[in-house]
């Protein structure tokens, strides 16, 4: 029995480094969790990237949950994101709400342009003050906000059609949103 | 070998240039505020590259965090209520020192705890091994 123990040893710490291996793997190790979830959504008054005189806010978008979109045209995970965007996204039947996060309008105008705009309607902020408020610490970010403007699910990173299948789909099902089939 | 000096020294400018972005003109009212801000500051992650505290890191946000703290603390807030206001945005990651409570225990008292665990499994095998050494008959761990 006791010659077996340092085999033993050895099987945990192999066990043990082999979990963190996975784990590391599986997670995103340098995603910060939003203590905002479940919490209402802060209150934002942004101008709209197409029309700079119009004006949105929190109390406009109230009334049928929302994907908040956080993108820049400097950022490239969102390139990686935007062809996810332009179509399973747009099939969760969602309105889908950009947000363009210390960005110039002309080049998020310009890089929309030459992609495809998969936005119901995109908000600017150029200074970031107001993601300071929502979390925001990188892009791109996504948030799912309900009817009431509660936060109910946020995911950090570019959307995959596995995050859409695993974990937002599930969020919506909950809010009583019926995700198209296949999804 | 001199262009490779040169680079060198070229590579030491750049460095030197983007090191010294970090630190931003902020009109401080003294030199006792600006110890204040350095201090708290110094307690506070940035978020984007997590192993710099706000203070030192060169990040877009994390200039627009410090820029949220100057104006806090102008504004006559205490580092308490600037801390919160940073952990109800961005949780207990944004803080260098987390807080105790339940959620933190394994963070806190984990090494303990394995520390214990291997203290508890190192006695209980001296023991074993003593009284293996007082009965010779026990062959079997001759080769120990």
């Amino acid at each position: 029995m006791n010659r077996l123990l340092p085999l033993a040893g050895f099987l945990l710490l192999v066990t043990l480094f082999g979990y963190g291996l996975w784990w590391n793997a599986h997670h995103d190790v340098t995603a910060v969790p939003s203590p905002l979830i479940g919490k209402p959504a802060p209150a934002f008054d942004l101008p709209r990237l197409h029309h700079p005189a119009l004006r949105v806010t929190k109390a406009d978008l109230l009334g049928k949950p929302y994907l908040l979109n956080v993108f820049a045209s400097w950022c490239f995970a969102c390139g990686d994101e935007h062809p996810v965007l332009m179509a399973e996204v747009h099939e969760l039947g969602l309105p889908l709400i950009g947000y363009d996060y210390k960005d110039k309008p002309a080049d998020a105008r310009a890089w929309l342009t030459a992609r495809g705009d998969p936005y119901t309607l995109v908000v600017t902020d150029q200074s970031g003050d107001t993601a300071i408020n929502f979390g925001v610490y990188g892009a791109p970010e996504t948030f799912l906000i309900d009817a009431d403007g509660i936060i109910r699910y946020k995911h950090i990173g570019p959307l995959t059609p596995g995050v859409i299948r695993d974990q937002l789909a599930p969020q919506l099902r909950k809010l009583g949103v019926q995700p198209a089939p296949g999804i | 070998m001199r262009a490779l000096l040169l680079a060198l020294a070229l590579l030491l400018t750049v460095s030197a240039a983007r090191a010294d972005s970090a630190i931003d003109a902020l009109p401080f009212k003294n030199a006792a505020q600006e110890q204040r801000f350095q201090h708290l500051t110094g307690q506070l992650r940035c978020l984007v590259c997590q192993n710099e505290s706000l203070a030192d890191s060169n990040a877009g946000l994390a200039k627009d965090l410090r820029l949220q703290v100057f104006q806090q603390m102008q504004a006559g807030r205490t580092d308490a209520q600037i801390k919160q206001y940073l952990v109800a945005r961005y949780s207990d990651y944004v803080l260098y020192d987390p807080p105790l409570k339940p959620s933190n225990y394994v963070l806190w008292f984990g090494p303990f705890a394995v520390l214990l665990a291997g203290a508890a499994g190192a006695a209980l095998y001296l023991r074993r091994r003593s009284r293996a050494d007082a009965a010779p008959a026990d062959s079997g761990d001759e080769d120990w």
